[in-house]
């Protein structure tokens, strides 16, 4: 790598920031902005995306999520096992014509699911789950769903490897492009 | 739904009742010490005259349009609530006019509870993931980029015709117009440089649930904002202060609010709000979580109005695309069986509200008043009839299926006038209520 004079100028400018990342890259054309520290960078990437490629250490059983369900706010909107409501079905529904949200042993990727927990749950009080909270909840779902075995541990290689059973259904996005057309051609 | 908006006939009594006494005062009224009577008004605001209202402007006592609070959706299924608890509103369409919707009116919803209170000095902006150099902008950096401002509109992904919807702001309020003012991202992009490999972008929001969206790289380096203006002001606080993604003519989901991160990536990354979409039995649903189609409404006369006499009239509306703009507006007033050209009354711009007025002469007999809009594509919006028979649905069907992922629902809304000038909703009654909002 050649450590030219601008990123040298960044490096000592950027001063108590000056970390790695700021020192190796190139400044922006605008010369606005500043480099995320890696510190930055892990705590704001909370991104899990459907391969499972950036999923966290740690792990749990179902044994274990069990516990938090009940014990961490699950239960409280969701039912015991997760059937009782009033929040959202998660375990054993099936979609309807009236299903506003998908029960998540239709979702294609488990990762995805994963990283809804992680971001948004519980609804009241979200980002409150440890990493091996969400893995441990992980697991008790998946496990009632009848998706993986009682004893199964969940972590970051055992998940991305979860085969959902409806992942055939999952045809992928289509592309946008500015001309698209909607699927209407009623004419006047 | 349940809440009505407060009643404008009681407002409008008071109001008169003060200004009767306001009248009575001595002349030579000192600014600084008004009458008691006039310091405040019938919803206890203060006097015009007081340094808040030079500082600050405000409307006239006589004006009480405010937003339609939103019903509770699937009230057995939402978890306990804090107090107090903030609701969605949908904008006033009914007492709508130009093409801005004033932004105290405009619709607002969020995900998750609360709105998070971002001081600017210390919220960034992170643009990263697939890019030669990742990006930390300070929202004073974001506003050093050469600003653009630009008309759009948005919309809710659950805005419907609906039997249900007595006015206009049930049916319709939903969607909202603004000028907003920002960065484009096509800018942005090029200041952390995409990697070959760089296909959608991932954009999260700083609310409680970190919301968070895939958007297709091509519609990013379109005419995507990252927007702090809105209609010559910060964007405030329910509408995504201190930043917001501004996704033109796409689903309102895809602008996220409390923007903080940007992440380029190879693939969706099938966020939950994404799963209820992508997974519908129905294949069809698939091409149109992007764009909505071309709609339109009349917002004057419509639901609870009433026209005091026969004669002359303007029929008003707004008109939509998110393929573009809109090229034509068509009025009916014998429920869909001709249609008459309405004049397109103010600026035509693309992915905004579009004016329409078309001048009627009320002859006292029962009309069925119903618009019908064309975009730039030649694409025109569907009945209700066509809409269900594209989907292949029965009409009970559809209105199920409204309330869960089928969404961009731009069919004909007809309004009904009887013979004493009352005007009600046009769509035929259904059995079960199906206007509830979809989040």
């Amino acid at each position: 790598m050649r450590a030219d004079v601008a990123t040298l100028a960044a490096a000592v400018l950027f001063g108590a920031v000056g970390v790695t990342q700021a020192q190796q890259q190139s400044p922006s054309p605008s010369g606005l902005g500043r480099a995320p520290t890696q510190a930055e960078t892990r705590s704001w990437d909370i991104s899990i995306g459907p391969d499972g490629a950036e999923l966290p250490p740690g792990s749990g059983t179902s044994a274990q999520g069990e516990v938090v369900f009940m014990q961490r706010g699950c239960a409280g909107c969701h039912g015991p096992t997760g059937t009782e409501g009033p929040a959202p079905v998660l375990v054993g529904a099936k979609p309807t014509m009236s299903t506003n949200y998908f029960p998540i042993a239709y979702w294609p990727f488990a990762p995805s699911i994963w990283d809804y927990i992680n971001r948004a749950m519980p609804y009241d009080r979200p980002g409150n789950l440890t990493t091996n909270e969400v893995y441990a909840v992980m697991a008790f779902l998946l496990n009632r769903n009848e998706i993986i075995r009682e004893g199964e541990v969940m972590d970051a290689n055992s998940l991305r490897n979860v085969r959902m059973p409806h992942r055939a259904d999952y045809k992928g996005p289509a592309p946008w492009t500015p001309d698209t057309r909607r699927g209407f051609k009623i004419l006047p | 739904m349940k809440s009505k908006p407060p009643s404008r006939r009681r407002f409008l009594k008071k109001g008169i009742a003060l200004a009767g006494l306001a009248a009575a005062a001595p002349a030579g009224l000192a600014i600084t010490a008004p009458p008691a009577a006039a310091q405040t008004t019938a919803s206890g605001t203060p006097d015009l005259n007081s340094i808040d209202a030079v500082l600050y402007g405000r409307r006239s006592r006589f004006v009480t349009t405010v937003r339609a609070i939103e019903g509770v959706s699937h009230p057995d299924r939402m978890p306990p609530r804090p107090t107090p608890y903030r609701p969605s509103a949908r904008t006033p369409l009914g007492e709508s006019m130009g093409i801005i919707t004033p932004t105290s009116l405009h619709f607002t919803t969020q995900h998750f509870y609360g709105l998070p209170d971002i001081n600017p000095d210390e919220h960034k902006l992170m643009i990263h993931g697939l890019v030669d150099r990742p990006l930390v902008f300070t929202v004073d950096e974001l506003k050093r980029f050469a600003p653009v401002s630009r008309i759009y509109f948005l919309e809710c992904i659950g805005n419907r015709p609906s039997p249900n919807g007595k006015t206009v702001a049930d049916t319709h309020g939903r969607t909202g117009c603004s000028e907003w003012t920002g960065v484009p991202l096509s800018v942005l992009l090029k200041e952390v440089g995409l990697k070959d490999s760089a296909k959608w972008i991932i954009a999260e929001g700083s609310d409680g649930g970190k919301h968070e969206k895939s958007l297709p790289l091509s519609k990013a380096l379109d005419d995507v904002l990252v927007a702090y203006g809105q209609n010559g002001e910060p964007i405030r606080p329910d509408h995504g202060f201190p930043l917001r993604l501004i996704v033109p003519g796409f689903e309102g989901i895809f602008n996220v609010k409390w923007l903080r991160r940007l992440k380029v990536v190879d693939q969706p990354y099938l966020t939950f709000q994404e799963h209820s979409r992508f997974l519908g039995s129905n294949p069809k649903t698939q091409p149109d979580s992007y764009d909505f189609g071309p709609t339109s409404v009349i917002t004057y006369p419509s639901g609870t109005h009433r026209l005091p006499r026969q004669g002359g009239y303007v029929i008003s509306g707004l008109a939509w695309s998110g393929a573009g703009a809109v090229r034509r507006v068509e009025v009916s007033t014998d429920g869909g069986k001709t249609y008459k050209d309405a004049e397109l009354s103010g600026a035509v711009l693309p992915k905004a509200h579009t004016r329409f007025v078309l001048p009627w002469k009320w002859d006292g007999q029962e009309a069925v008043l119903q618009s019908r809009c064309t975009d730039v594509r030649d694409q025109v919006q569907p009945t209700e009839a066509e809409f269900a028979k594209y989907w292949g649905f029965t009409r009970p069907q559809l209105y199920a299926a409204i309330q869960s992922q089928l969404g961009h629902c731009n069919w004909i809304q007809p309004w009904r006038v009887t013979r004493d000038g009352q005007v009600s909703n046009g769509l035929p009654p259904i059995g079960f209520v199906a206007d509830v909002h979809a989040g």
